[in-house]
């Protein structure tokens, strides 16, 4: 079977199809019946909001989830493939280039390129051919570096055309780029797509994940749009002789979120009151790259009882706005001031945030959230030893029935709370570390992320106690990817780009496309 | 992974004396196999009140050592300089005993001075500049071991002062003639009618609170062993010549050390700290200064060690303490620690430290020579820590409850998470 993948490629049908493809993860349907057609020499373009089933489709297709694990075919050349593993599909030519490079820093680009199928004779390397033919991949590739440079000094940019050229040496006919520009500045990204431009002509099919609408329009063919798990439609991108594209970026965003908002949010309780948190002027810079900003001038207000959103796609800054803004935790030369009633708020370390009433739900739950292989008790604890301890002792009784009582009102399914929670499930980790910064009687809670691969019953339960601490009189701050969350969960939304606000608009009456137009909007001010 | 049933009751209580853990409890009962074992093999000749009186001189100075290391591994680290600083610390006191004339009360705080210094020194580089503790230490251990050579010019520096020795072979001072030490034997009911407090009035304290405790039947069984125990061990020592001052140290070490790591908000952090820095520092924990202060805390340790041995030895050598922190790791992961950093109690530490040293004593007294001897102690820390493993591995995988994976999740922002933190951390420095 394998043998024939290989043959030329039999120019009637197309290259890929996949067929009603279910997978499902414990408690979630990831993929609900997903079709998929690529041609050959195409670029297609894979759109979805975050969680609609793009990487999972991918990762069906790569073999990451090997066969037996999905339901559903996938043909190559109209042959079924079954791939157990990423080995298997790279022999058949279908190459992923996933958002984290999976390149090795330390080793030089020619070494990259031909890693796993170096250029050897009986184990030992032919360093000549090896650096002759990476040069030949650069060209092709159109990156001028030498190919003994160390990854390491490259630019993310270039690290992308290194991914590109080593799965051309792998005789790729079918890349998946997963959002390839979503780390690049404007001129890398516009390289990156001539190359792709490039590569069809070389007889390369393409997928592209990506989330700027823009640059969709202007490179594919196709684009098909998921949602839900569910493939919605596929549209045909015709040119015109001047390059104008046949539909427009409103046409996708409709199909990405032609949905209605339903019961899936609590309904809001309680009154809005006056300002109390006031963030002027943010501006962080990152922490190893100098100069370079993630954060630029940030303006907030955050009132009593009010559930603020901050929406934005990957990249736009608003974790390294949150972390920054909680204790300095992420980059530096952090500047601009923070104030609460009125009054300058010290937010220096996170535990001058933390008694300034501030707490972070990070995005990242299992490393930064929680100490995994300790219990619910400690972790429920440990932002707020003081509330149990007097003069440094512990009091191991008061914990227990603290901690027990947190857990209930947070709705955590356990054995009790001296289970490890490593060995709760997602939603139930994220409770606690709700529980845990709730114990810290937070005035503003800003939540990142905070029902990311978190199950639809937990979900809801996670948006009660949001609205609940908000009726109570806090301020928080909700980050989300997901709009219909942000549209659901927010009495004013301010959408980010680039680390900068690009806009505010109340919750109410706001929809995904103004949103969605908001969050793509670059370089300049709202 | 606790069903709520009578054992875990009973592991509830144990968990209130030693911060529940597996392997522990397993070590606790190699122990006793292992005491029973050498007292069958030896023709009782372990047990006997001498025999014990120098288990416990023999192996006063792993013990210390264990302590400090048991912190320094829960914070995720190592420490393998600690024989090293045994022997300059030693040194150093030898020197200002015998060529300054120092007097002793004068020379061990400064001892202990010198320690935390080094301690200081080491974890400046382990937590500021963030080297990892393993080339520090081992730096450390050529450091402090040429260091010796120099200060002692490749010569012993012995006799030493009475005083100073009799840290670690004099005994508890009691009533001359015969019969049992009375002042241990009173210590022993002194300590016992503690423990025995502590059980019932934290009992109680669970009770007020309205949370579960074990029946009184269960707690009054527990309290009747302990007492039994430790008037046993010290009617034991009684009969020989009491309790060693070493041991009295050991004792409050112990019970310190134990109240810190277990009941305070101070040890709560140093276990955060080793079980995920990150979330450590998210929750308000200065992780670097923690880091900072374990090392120095293992420092004064090893200068208390150094000050041991060497008055131990009544000499200071250049060779001293070789191989000590190898003794001290092997006790803190027999143990129960974990290398990965967050887990190990200070009790199990000890009980790691003293199943080395039955190990050893046992075995000499069998007439085992040190090729056999050097080789079940490899196998024996080898063994011990595969079956927590082993154990660990199989408590995870029962309740099959995978945390649900990214469904078409994009997980990209997370490094925005993990990376900066790090490198925030070094900024700040």
């Amino acid at each position: 079977m394998r043998q024939e993948e290989r043959r030329p490629a039999s120019r009637g049908g197309p290259l890929l199809s996949m067929r009603d493809i279910q997978k499902e993860f414990p408690g979630v349907r990831a993929l609900d019946g997903v079709s998929l057609s690529v041609g050959h020499g195409r670029i297609h373009a894979l759109m979805g909001e975050n969680g609609a089933g793009k990487s999972t489709l991918m990762k069906v297709l790569s073999g990451v989830h090997p066969t037996g694990s999905y339901t559903g075919e996938v043909l190559v050349d109209g042959e079924p493939c079954a791939f157990s593993g990423v080995a298997d599909s790279e022999r058949a030519g279908i190459a992923i280039i996933h958002q984290e490079l999976a390149l090795i820093p330390q080793l030089s680009i020619s070494e990259n390129v031909f890693l796993g199928h170096e250029q050897a004779r009986y184990g030992v390397v032919d360093w000549g051919a090896t650096h002759a033919r990476a040069r030949a991949l650069l060209r092709r590739v159109g990156l001028d570096e030498n190919p003994a440079t160390p990854v390491s000094a490259l630019s993310v940019g270039a690290r992308q055309l290194v991914e590109i050229a080593k799965a051309l040496a792998k005789r790729v006919r079918l890349l998946i780029l997963d959002e390839p520009t979503s780390a690049l500045n404007e001129v890398e990204s516009t390289r990156l797509l001539e190359l792709l431009l490039d590569l069809r002509e070389q007889g390369v099919t393409c997928i592209l994940i990506s989330h700027k609408l823009g640059e969709v329009v202007r490179v594919c063919d196709e684009v098909t749009i998921l949602r839900d798990g569910r493939t919605i439609e596929t549209l045909a991108v015709e040119r015109d002789a001047d390059g104008t594209p046949s539909i427009d970026e409103d046409r996708i965003i409709r199909g990405m979120v032609g949905r209605e908002l339903d019961q899936r949010h609590p309904p809001r309780t309680g009154e809005i009151g006056e300002v109390r948190f006031q963030v002027r002027d943010w501006t962080v810079d990152h922490p190893v790259q100098a100069g370079r900003r993630v954060v630029d001038g940030v303006d907030l207000t955050l009132r009593a009882g009010e559930v603020v959103g901050m929406a934005g796609l990957m990249g736009a800054g608003r974790t390294e706005f949150a972390m920054s803004l909680f204790g300095r935790s992420y980059g530096r030369h952090v500047r601009g001031s923070v104030l609460k009633d009125g009054a300058e708020l010290a937010t220096g370390s996170v535990a001058e945030a933390i008694r300034g009433g501030i707490a972070y739900v990070p995005e990242d739950r299992k490393s930064l959230g929680l100490v995994l292989d300790d219990d619910i008790r400690h972790n429920t604890t440990l932002a707020a030893l003081g509330r149990v301890s007097a003069r440094g002792v512990l009091d191991p009784g008061l914990e227990a029935v603290e901690a027990a009582r947190m857990s209930e009102r947070m709705r955590v399914r356990s054995h009790g709370t001296t289970q490890v929670v490593r060995t709760l499930s997602g939603g139930n980790q994220q409770k606690v570390v709700l529980g845990k910064w709730m114990f810290t009687r937070p005035e503003l809670l800003i939540l990142d992320e905070p029902t990311r691969g978190i199950d639809v019953g937990a979900k809801y339960e996670i948006y009660l106690i949001v609205r609940r601490l908000a009726a109570e009189g806090a301020c928080v701050l909700l980050i989300s990817s997901e709009l219909p969350e942000i549209l659901g969960m927010c009495d004013r939304i301010y959408t980010m780009c680039e680390g900068r606000i690009t806009g505010e608009v109340p919750g109410r009456g706001a929809d995904q496309e103004t949103l969605m137009r908001l969050m793509t909007r670059t370089g300049g001010h709202p | 992974m606790k069903e709520p049933t009578t054992t875990s009751r009973l592991a509830q209580l144990g968990g209130a004396l030693m911060r529940g853990n597996s392997r522990q409890y397993g070590m606790a009962i190699a122990l006793v196999a292992i005491i029973v074992l050498f007292q069958i093999l030896t023709g009782g000749l372990l047990l006997t009140p001498l025999n014990v009186t120098n288990l416990i001189m023999q192996n006063s100075y792993i013990l210390i050592l264990a302590i400090g290391m048991m912190l320094v591994i829960v914070t995720g680290h190592i420490d393998l300089s600690v024989g090293s600083v045994v022997a300059f610390t030693g040194a150093v006191s030898a020197i200002m005993l015998t060529s300054w004339g120092l007097p002793t009360v004068a020379v061990v705080p400064l001892a202990l001075v010198i320690g935390a210094l080094i301690g200081a020194w080491q974890g400046f580089w382990v937590a500021y500049v963030r080297v990892p503790a393993f080339i520090v230490t081992l730096a450390g251990m050529l450091v402090f071991r040429g260091a010796t050579l120099a200060v002692l010019g490749g010569e012993s520096v012995a006799p030493l002062p009475q005083n100073l020795r009799s840290i670690a072979s004099g005994f508890l001072p009691g009533q001359g003639g015969d019969g049992p030490h009375l002042p241990t034997l009173l210590l022993g009911a002194l300590g016992a009618a503690l423990i025995v407090w502590i059980q019932w009035s934290s009992r109680s304290r669970s009770r007020g609170y309205g949370l579960p405790v074990a029946p009184a039947p269960v707690t009054a069984a527990a309290s009747v062993l302990t007492v039994a125990a430790v008037l046993a061990f010290t009617y034991v020592l009684a009969d020989y010549n009491g309790l060693p001052i070493v041991g009295l140290l050991l004792v409050a070490l112990i019970a310190g050390y134990s109240f810190v790591m277990r009941s305070t908000t101070m040890g709560r952090r140093v276990y955060a700290v080793g079980g995920s820095e990150q979330a450590a520092a998210l929750s308000g924990i200065r992780t670097q200064r923690t880091t900072f202060w374990v090392f120095v805390n293992m420092g004064v340790l090893s200068a208390l060690a150094g000050v041991v041995f060497t008055a131990r030895l009544n000499a200071a050598t250049p060779g001293a303490g070789t191989m000590f922190e190898l003794d001290a790791i092997a006790a803190a992961f027999i143990g129960g620690a974990s290398a990965s950093g967050g887990v190990g109690t200070v009790i199990g530490a000890v009980i790691g430290a003293l199943v080395m040293g039955v190990l050893n004593n046992g075995m000499s007294l069998i007439g085992l020579g040190v090729d056999w001897q050097q080789l079940i102690k490899g196998l024996v820390l080898l063994l011990a820590v595969a079956f927590d493993i082993y154990n660990k591995r199989r408590v995870n995988t029962r309740p099959a409850a995978p945390a649900a994976s990214e469904p078409g999740g994009d997980g990209r922002g997370s490094g925005g998470g993990s990376a900066p933190l790090a490198d925030r951390e070094r900024a700040n420095s």
